[in-house]
C-alpha cells in the first residue's frame, strides 16, 4: 500500500460498508474499502432476506441488476410443537410487483454484486486483508494497520460486523455479552426452482418466508427460519447465545430436528445440502448500541448492533444500508469542513435519527426484554397449536363450545388469564 | 457437514487459541456445545479444538465464562471459512 491518505478507510465490505464506500466514491472522495475475507461477500451470512426500501433509496431498481433471489410474496408465521403446528399467512399481490416489498438472497453473490458497484464508482477495493488495528495519532483514529502496512485517512468506518473487534479497540465498545447475542445456524438447501414453486404453492419467481416458535428452540429464546431463494432454500435456526450457554442443546442438533420435523421435511426432501454456516446477531437493539462516532471514527451496521428482531419480522440489511449512507453524508460534510473530530461526525447520531435506523431502533426499544419471555417459547405455542388442533377435531366426544375450549386449554397448559392479557397487552405495546 | 464448506486453511496460524490451564478450571464448558461447528470437544477431561473448521461466528468468544481462555481473532487475510452461498 502507497503512502497517499485516503479520505475514508472503511473496514468490511458488506452492506454497510459497501454502501458507505458507494456514496463515498460517487462524490469523488478517496475511499479504500478493505475486505477481510478472500472475496467480498466470503465471510458474510444472514437468514435470508432483505427488505428493499433502504437499498432503493440509494440505488432505484436495484433489483434489475442485482443478485437477489426471490421476492417474497407471502410471509407465514408458525407456531411449533413436536408434532403440531398452527400457521398464520399473509400474501400480498402488490409485494410481487415493483418496488418489490423484500427478496431472499444470498450474501455471498450479493455482497460482492454490492463491493463491485463501490469499486465501480470509485472506491479502491481491496480484499484478502484483514485489518489488525488502528493507526492512533494525538489520541485520535488515523488509519488501520494490517501486517506491516499502514495505510492512513481522515475517518475510518468499523463496517466489521457483530463481532466489531475495531469498534472495540477504539474504545466505543465493550466487550459482547451472550444475553446481547444470538447464534444463527444454518443450510442451504438446493432444489429444482419449480420443485420450490410446486411445494410452496407459488406461481413463478414467488418466495416465502416464514418464521418458527416453539420446539425448534426447545423452548429456548430463538425461533426456526425458511426462506426460498431460486434454486435453494435457506433454512435455520437462531438461539439465544446465553441460552446457548446455560442448556445442553447443540446448534446442530438443533438444525437437524429441525428438518426432520415432520411438517418441514416434506418441504426439503430429496435436496442437497450445499453449505452448512454460521453467525451472531446481534439482538439486545439500543441497549447493546456503541458510541457511534469517535475522534476519525464512526461505526455501523452490526458493528453498531442495528438489527431489529421483532419475532414477527428481522430486519438487518435495510438498517445497515441506511447507516452506510448516513456515515456516508456525515463524512462529506466533515470533508468539506475540514473537520473530522467527535465534534464534527456527531451530526452522524443525527442523521440516523433522521433516516429511519435510529428512529425505528428507538420505537422497538423495549421489543428484546419482551422476547426474553420463556412463555413465547413454550407455553404458548403448545397452547396456541392444541387449541387449534381441537378445533379442528371432530371424535365424537361431548361438544365444548370455543369458550370452553380455550378455558380448558389455559388449564392444561397452566397458563393464566391474567397472564396472557398482560403478555398480550405488552406484545402489543412494545412489538 | 462440514465437509461440505469451502475453507482456505491457514497452517501456519491458528486464528483461535486456548489457554488450556484456564480451560482446565471451567467447569461448565459451555464450548463443547454451543460451538454450531462443534469444534470444541473433550478428550479424557481437556478440552481439544480444530480451528481448521471454523465458520467465525464468534460464539465461543462470547459464551466462553473463562476470562482470557479463548484468545479470537479471525484468520488472517483470505483465509478460514469461503462461504459460496452465505
Amino acid at each position: 500500500m502507497g503512502e497517499d491518505k485516503f479520505t475514508a478507510i472503511i473496514i468490511g465490505a458488506g452492506p454497510a460498508g459497501s454502501t458507505a464506500a458507494y456514496l463515498l466514491a460517487r462524490e469523488g472522495l478517496d475511499v479504500l474499502l478493505i475486505e477481510k475475507g478472500a472475496s467480498p461477500g466470503s465471510k458474510n451470512m444472514f437468514g435470508g432476506r432483505m427488505y428493499s426500501h433502504a437499498l432503493q433509496q440509494i440505488m432505484p431498481d436495484f433489483w434489475e441488476e442485482a443478485p437477489v433471489e426471490r421476492p417474497v410474496v407471502r410471509e407465514v408465521i408458525t407456531f411449533i410443537t413436536e408434532d403440531r403446528s398452527l400457521s398464520i399467512t399473509c400474501q400480498d399481490e402488490s409485494w410481487s410487483r415493483p418496488p418489490y416489498h423484500s427478496f431472499t438472497l444470498l450474501r455471498a453473490e450479493f455482497d460482492a454484486w454490492l463491493a463491485a458497484k463501490a469499486e465501480e464508482a470509485g472506491a479502491v477495493l481491496a480484499y484478502g486483508i484483514r485489518v489488525d488495528g488502528l493507526l492512533m495519532e494525538k489520541g485520535r483514529v488515523a488509519g488501520v494497520r494490517a501486517g506491516t502496512d499502514e495505510m492512513l485517512a481522515d475517518v475510518v468506518i468499523a463496517a466489521d460486523g457483530v463481532n466489531s473487534i475495531i469498534a472495540q479497540q477504539a474504545g466505543l465498545r465493550k466487550e459482547l455479552e451472550p444475553c446481547q447475542v444470538a447464534t444463527g445456524a444454518k443450510e442451504v438447501i438446493a432444489l429444482p426452482p419449480e420443485t420450490i414453486s410446486q411445494r410452496f404453492q407459488v406461481s413463478g419467481n414467488g418466495g416465502v418466508a416464514q418464521l418458527f416458535v416453539g420446539s425448534c428452540t426447545k423452548g429456548m429464546p430463538g425461533g426456526g427460519f425458511l426462506y426460498t431463494n431460486k434454486n435453494t432454500i435457506s433454512l435455520g435456526v437462531v438461539v439465544n447465545a446465553a441460552a446457548l450457554q446455560q442448556n445442553q442443546y447443540r446448534p446442530v442438533d438443533l438444525v437437524e430436528d429441525f428438518k426432520a420435523h415432520p411438517h418441514i421435511a416434506p418441504l426439503i426432501e430429496g435436496g442437497e445440502v450445499v453449505e452448512y454456516s454460521a453467525h451472531l446477531v446481534p439482538e439486545a437493539g439500543l441497549h447493546m448500541m456503541p458510541q457511534l462516532y469517535g475522534d476519525g471514527i464512526l461505526v455501523v451496521g452490526d458493528a453498531a448492533g442495528f438489527v431489529l428482531n421483532l419475532g414477527y419480522q428481522v430486519r438487518g440489511m435495510d438498517l445497515a444500508i441506511a447507516s452506510g449512507a448516513a456515515a456516508a453524508r456525515t463524512i462529506k460534510e466533515a470533508k468539506s469542513k475540514g473537520d473530522f473530530s467527535r465534534q464534527s461526525l456527531s451530526c452522524y447520531q443525527e442523521y440516523l435519527k433522521e433516516s429511519f435506523v435510529l428512529r425505528d431502533m428507538e420505537a422497538y426499544k423495549n421489543a428484546p426484554a419482551f422476547l426474553e419471555n420463556k412463555r413465547l417459547f413454550s407455553a404458548y405455542p403448545q397452547l396456541a397449536t392444541s387449541l387449534a388442533s381441537k378445533m379442528f377435531t371432530v371424535d365424537g366426544n361431548q361438544p365444548v363450545h370455543l369458550l370452553g375450549k380455550i378455558i380448558d386449554q389455559l388449564k392444561t397448559n397452566q397458563v393464566g388469564w391474567f397472564q396472557l392479557a398482560c403478555d398480550a397487552w405488552k406484545g402489543g405495546r412494545v412489538l | 457437514m462440514l465437509g461440505i464448506n469451502k475453507f482456505a486453511v491457514d497452517d501456519e496460524e491458528a486464528h483461535i487459541v486456548l489457554k488450556k490451564e484456564l480451560c482446565a478450571l471451567c467447569q461448565a464448558k459451555p464450548c463443547t456445545r454451543a460451538c454450531p461447528a462443534a469444534l470444541y470437544t473433550l478428550k479424557e477431561g481437556d478440552i481439544s479444538f480444530d480451528y481448521a473448521g471454523c465458520l467465525e461466528c464468534g460464539t465461543c468468544r462470547v459464551i466462553c465464562p473463562q476470562k482470557g481462555a479463548i484468545n479470537w481473532q479471525y484468520p488472517r487475510g483470505g483465509f478460514g471459512i469461503i462461504f459460496r452461498y452465505g
